[in-house]
């Protein structure tokens, strides 16, 4: 079994005397993982949780098996965060300041420079290095604060919203990087974002919040292979014979009387072609035929709209409780 | 290989000690300070009064021989003499000049952390708030010391070297005194500014706040004493509890002498009242301000 990177247990933290998050549980051990919710469900506070700035109400978190109560410090040697909102001084040059954020990291002062440098031309500000942050676009902040987040070699990055304000482009780069640092540095990685098409590009896990609860929980891989047969079809000619003969394959099928349309889901030993095969022995035209599955939009809105609060085992990857299927 | 040829890799090299962590901040900070020629000029300004000490040290112990080459000139010598008094008068002029380099450098420290939201970024690295502020408050520490005890200790040992040992050990509450006030005017200075550089979060408003303190607060002190008919007042004033303590380890004055009506007497120990107060003070505003994410209530 894959060691859990994040682990909640009756996680529950109040601000100000109002809870914010309720009872969190679950043990997620994707490369990575994505927190998806509508403002203010609660993803930046569990962010800001798991990185101790913000002590539980009750219940505890794991990161990589580290208790956030007891072994912050331990923790934030491992992590590189990337915040939502601006940070960064204005008046000093990305070097000098990717560099010192590097050597508080525990770099010493040499290795600080150099990983500086490299940090920076890796995510695209090379020529801008020597410039002052203040003067910065919103891409390039985004792009610098993405290297303040690596630039120390993290085992894991926490990134709350690393697309927002980006242009196409500057969105495409910023995917494109960490996808990278996913893939080939052996980096996990947490994002939270409100954008499903971020969440769905990057990660392999899905919890999503709602009203500081998580409401779902989603395994985007399991997700993909489950759905890679699910077939809709669109046929013209007498289809019983058709729909006989598929159904010995072990496929199974069922037909939408009012459009006609044939839903398929296909044994993991039937392919597509092996259809075809068929409707061409009994001369029916497949005329459009598409793999459906239920995109992360659909089990979002349905998470939206039903809104209860998984609990207990549901919460948890184990309990494999996905709504979007 | 060139850097902007290499990729990104993870780091497996050597970490430096976390203990001594906190002085990377000074490190950058004392940089940018010196980068600044205001802040140079300042620093500069505020170690002449020690240039014209180690001058009048060394003419007024060889003031026999003077007075042989031209008496009239070196008159005034002989009614100079290096004791309590002297220290005093030199660390009156520095509570004031280290004053105006705190108020020009503190504000400069943490509001702009604060003010770009910089301190997530501080924070999710192995590196506390405490390290934080210590880190912070070094930059100040290390600046005025350079400007108090340090070169009054040199005096001292400029003056003990050209008169003997005799001198030094007739006066080691002068010794005392430079250590001992020069560090409580530090810390009480240093966290006032950085208390009120995080409070604020806008370097320009807190200067002000900071000479608001000095000198307002002064002003509000006699108007209380004047309308209440009382003596406290003259506590809110800074330099003059400052003073307290100065005459106190100078010259040994348990009491302090108002000049200014209502006149009357302050014990000296009032005065490390007023500084303790206001460092606690400093220090509960820097621990609720201090934080990588501030709750909004």
């Amino acid at each position: 079994m894959n060691m859990a990177f994040v682990e909640l247990e009756s996680l529950s933290v109040s601000l100000g005397g109002r809870p914010i998050l309720k009872e969190l549980n679950g043990a997620y051990s994707g490369r990575c993982i994505g927190l998806l919710g509508p403002n203010g469900a609660g993803k930046t506070t569990l962010l800001q949780t798991l990185l101790g700035f913000y002590t539980p109400t009750s219940g505890t978190a794991r990161l990589l098996g580290y208790d956030v109560r007891t072994r912050i410090r331990t923790i934030r040697h491992h992590i590189g965060y990337m915040p939502e909102n601006d940070a960064f001084i204005a008046g000093m040059p990305a070097i000098r300041f990717v560099r010192m954020m590097a050597e508080l990291s525990g770099l010493p002062e040499e290795a600080a420079i150099e990983r500086a440098h490299e940090t920076l031309f890796y995510v695209g500000l090379g020529e801008a290095r020597y410039r002052q942050l203040g003067t910065y676009s919103l891409g390039m902040k985004q792009m610098a604060k993405f290297a303040v987040a690596i630039v120390h070699g993290p085992s894991m990055v926490i990134l709350d919203e690393p697309t927002n304000g980006l242009d196409p482009v500057g969105r495409l780069r910023m995917i494109e990087l960490i996808r990278e640092i996913r893939d080939t540095h052996d980096i996990n990685l947490i994002i939270s974002s409100h954008l499903l098409r971020d969440i769905e590009e990057f990660c392999d896990e899905v919890m999503i919040m709602k009203d500081g609860r998580i409401v779902t929980y989603c395994n985007l891989e399991e997700e993909r292979r489950a759905n890679r047969k699910f077939l809709q079809l669109e046929t013209r000619g007498e289809n019983g014979a058709f729909l006989e003969a598929v159904e010995r394959l072990g496929c199974e099928c069922a037909v939408d009387e009012r459009t006609r349309r044939i839903k398929m889901i296909l044994p993991e030993t039937v392919e597509i072609r092996h259809l075809y095969e068929i409707a061409n022995a009994h001369t029916i035209q497949i005329r459009r035929l598409e793999a459906k599955r239920d995109s992360l939009q659909d089990i979002f809105m349905k998470a939206m709209e039903t809104g209860a609060p998984m609990s207990g085992a549901n919460a948890s990857p184990a309990g494999r409780s996905h709504q979007g299927r | 290989m060139a850097v902007y040829k290499r990729t990104y890799s993870r780091y497996t090299g050597s970490l430096t000690n976390e203990r001594w962590r906190f002085t990377i901040l000074p490190r950058y900070a004392l940089k940018t300070v010196f980068e600044s020629k205001v802040n140079t000029t300042l620093f500069i300004i505020a170690l002449i009064p020690y240039a014209v000490s180690i001058v009048l040290i060394y003419l007024r112990s060889h003031l026999d021989a003077l007075l042989t080459l031209s008496p009239p000139a070196v008159e005034g010598l002989q009614l100079l003499s290096i004791n309590g008094t002297f220290f005093l008068t030199i660390f009156i002029v520095e509570t004031f000049a280290s004053f105006f380099l705190v108020a020009l450098i503190g504000p400069g420290l943490v509001s702009p952390d604060l003010g770009n939201n910089a301190m997530p970024l501080y924070l999710s690295r192995p590196f506390s708030r405490t390290e934080y502020v210590l880190g912070k408050l070094s930059v100040l520490v290390v600046l005025t010391s350079l400007i108090t005890w340090v070169p009054g200790l040199l005096l001292i040992g400029l003056q003990t070297s050209v008169v003997g040992l005799s001198w030094l050990s007739d006066n080691l509450r002068i010794v005392a005194g430079v250590v001992f006030g020069s560090w409580i005017w530090i810390l009480t200075i240093s966290l006032i500014a950085l208390a009120l550089s995080a409070w604020v979060k806008w370097k320009p408003v807190a200067v002000a706040a900071l000479f608001g303190i000095f000198f307002v607060a002064a002003g509000f002190g006699t108007a209380s004493n004047m309308l209440l008919d009382m003596r406290w007042g003259t506590l809110v004033n800074l330099p003059i509890a400052m003073r307290m303590i100065w005459r106190w380890l100078f010259l040994g004055e348990s009491t302090y002498v108002i000049t200014t009506p209502p006149f009357g007497e302050l014990p000296a120990w009032t005065g490390f009242v007023t500084m303790i107060s206001i460092c606690a003070i400093a220090l509960c505003i820097l621990s609720r301000r201090i934080r990588a994410a501030q709750v909004v209530r």
